[in-house]
């Protein structure tokens, strides 16, 4: 066969793109000086885990789909491909259905459908190729920022109707598996914020005691969260200054904001505390209507528990 | 000067440099972030300057707070650094369509329009920060007769090219995008260009801004549009 004629040839027809499909890889470094976030997936342990399962560079480009997943039906020569997170998701063959188990991976041959039904109690999942995937990169990276339009698919989430393209398939298609459960998380440890003195000794016992519930206005950039007002005392506003990822913001009406991988690169609303590095992967996939708790942690703390975490990462990718 | 280091979480520094906002203050925070870059320290994956503070944000698998906190203390920022800041003309129609909250401000600021332009053309800008959206720069520092808060309920759409202002600065809206400054005009000129990877914003910390009062004939003749 001719080469550039296989090149060519092995593609993915999105026939229902799902709620917010996009490419993701590991983001943009160094661009917050001028008002670009990092992006990039929420969950990297679930990335990673993806493009090891396939054969790939740990950082390659995946599809991270929330919620409803897309319909996607494939061209082209036997590749693999492999779902992680908590999803329901079936292969369609030939002659028959199956329902697909996260983290295997699948040979996928021309004429099969993968239908992503649903994540399960959580938010985010991965779809990765074990292929190159052509792909226009915006500062080194594919990641895909809705707001701003920033990255492959000209910064727009996948639709119905689009082609994925594919460049070269990984030669290895031995498939792969690894025993991991996603667990969940119901205790957000979080550093106190620079601003934690603007809430009253009321609101700050709030805080730290009571329960709050993730909101339906979640999305990339931030995740909302219901329950009691926690009072301001000093300032609803602070000058405009550098936001990170994890960082809590209350605004005047009294309900927490944290800050996830699109987030506006400042903000003018008091910072209560940061959700630690630890965290992150499991605080993404909450999903609205989960109940979460804030529960104080020191610096040194955090930082072991970091370091113990991405022990458990490398674990998990050796055994693959 | 910098007064505090402190952790925003833990993995990233909270530079504190006062609570003037002005430009003498800004321009040291924009010096460590400008010395910062280009000693391109292991680790650091972000600088963030804004009006008075620098937030320094570090990757926690390579490094981590004490680490960058004992290189931040030790920098030497007595160097001299390549100053090449610009001085930009931004063009912005204020006729009608444009300037959103012509009658908002009239009535907060009880002055006529033309008495508001008139003050808002006069000055020459500083660029604090970029930021928020894409390339969104925060300007000062305004006429003291033109400062006001910003919308009571921020508009969902604010138009791409959109200039407002709120307290003691304008800014420049970027993208269409949520927001609730007081939009006085807008402008033709593409402040943000993504296809100029090395170099997107038209608009840097440390620019010098001048505004320039045109026709809706020349905001719909220009190139940029």
């Amino acid at each position: 066969m001719n080469m550039r004629v296989a090149m060519t040839s092995n593609y993915f027809e999105i026939l229902r793109g799902g709620i917010n499909t996009t490419f993701q890889d590991k983001g943009r470094e160094n661009l917050y000086h001028i008002g670009i976030p990092f992006s990039g997936v929420m969950d990297n342990r679930n990335f990673l885990l993806a493009n090891k399962l396939v054969g790939n560079d740990l950082t390659a480009p995946v599809i991270e789909f929330a919620y409803q997943g897309p319909h996607l039906r494939y061209t082209g020569d036997q590749l693999n491909f492999v779902i992680t997170g908590d999803v329901i998701f079936k292969i369609k063959k030939k002659d028959y259905e199956i329902d697909g188990d996260c983290y295997h991976s699948y040979h996928l041959e021309n004429g099969d459908e993968i239908n992503i039904i649903s994540t399960n109690k959580s938010v985010y999942g991965y779809f990765a190729i074990g292929s190159e995937i052509d792909l226009k990169l915006q500062w080194k990276s594919c990641s895909i920022n809705t707001k701003a339009n920033i990255g492959s698919n000209n910064g727009k989430k996948l639709d119905s109707g689009q082609k994925i393209n594919l460049l070269k398939i990984n030669s290895d298609k031995t498939l792969k598996k690894v025993n991991y459960i996603n667990s969940k998380i119901e205790n957000l440890r979080v550093i106190k914020g620079t601003n934690f003195d603007y809430f009253s000794d009321e609101g700050k016992k709030i805080f730290f005691e009571k329960e709050f519930i993730v909101s339906k206005l979640s999305d990339r950039m931030g995740m909302r969260l219901e329950g009691p007002k926690i009072e301001n005392i000093v300032n609803t506003n602070i000058k405009s200054e550098g936001l990170v990822k994890g960082v809590i913001q209350v605004p005047a009406d009294g309900n927490p904001i944290i800050m996830l991988s699109d987030h506006g690169t400042v903000g003018g609303y008091p910072k209560i505390g940061v959700v630690v590095s630890v965290d992150y992967d499991r605080l993404v996939q909450l999903a609205p209507g989960s109940k979460v708790k804030f529960q104080e942690i020191e610096l040194s703390d955090a930082e072991t528990l970091f370091k113990l975490y991405e022990m458990e990462t490398k674990n998990l990718l050796n055994q693959i | 000067m910098l007064k505090n280091i402190s952790n925003l979480g833990d993995a990233a520094l909270y530079c504190d440099f006062g609570i003037q906002v002005n430009k003498e203050t800004n321009l040291e925070v924009i010096k460590y972030f400008n010395t910062i870059r280009e000693k391109k320290i292991k680790g650091i994956n972000n600088l963030t300057p804004s009006y008075n503070k620098l937030i320094i944000s570090f990757d926690l698998r390579v490094t981590n707070f004490s680490e960058i906190k004992n290189k931040i203390e030790n920098l030497d920022t007595t160097i001299e650094q390549n100053k090449n800041n610009k001085k930009i003309v931004v063009p912005v129609c204020c006729e009608e369509n444009f300037a959103l909250d012509k009658s908002r401000l009239e009535k907060k600021l009880n002055l006529s329009y033309q008495e508001i332009l008139t003050k808002f053309f006069d000055k020459e800008y500083f660029c604090y920060m970029t930021g928020f959206i894409a390339g969104m720069p925060f300007l000062g520092d305004i006429d003291e007769n033109l400062r006001t808060q910003r919308l009571e309920t921020p508009r969902v759409k604010v138009p791409q090219g959109s200039v407002g202002i709120t307290e003691q600065f304008a800014n420049i809206y970027t993208f269409d995008s949520p927001g609730g400054w007081n939009i006085i005009g807008n402008t033709p000129l593409k402040v943000f260009d993504d296809s100029k990877e090395r170099d997107p914003n038209l608009i840097n910390p440390g620019d010098t801004i001048v505004f320039k009062k045109i026709s809706r004939h020349e905001y719909e003749s220009s190139n940029d549009k």
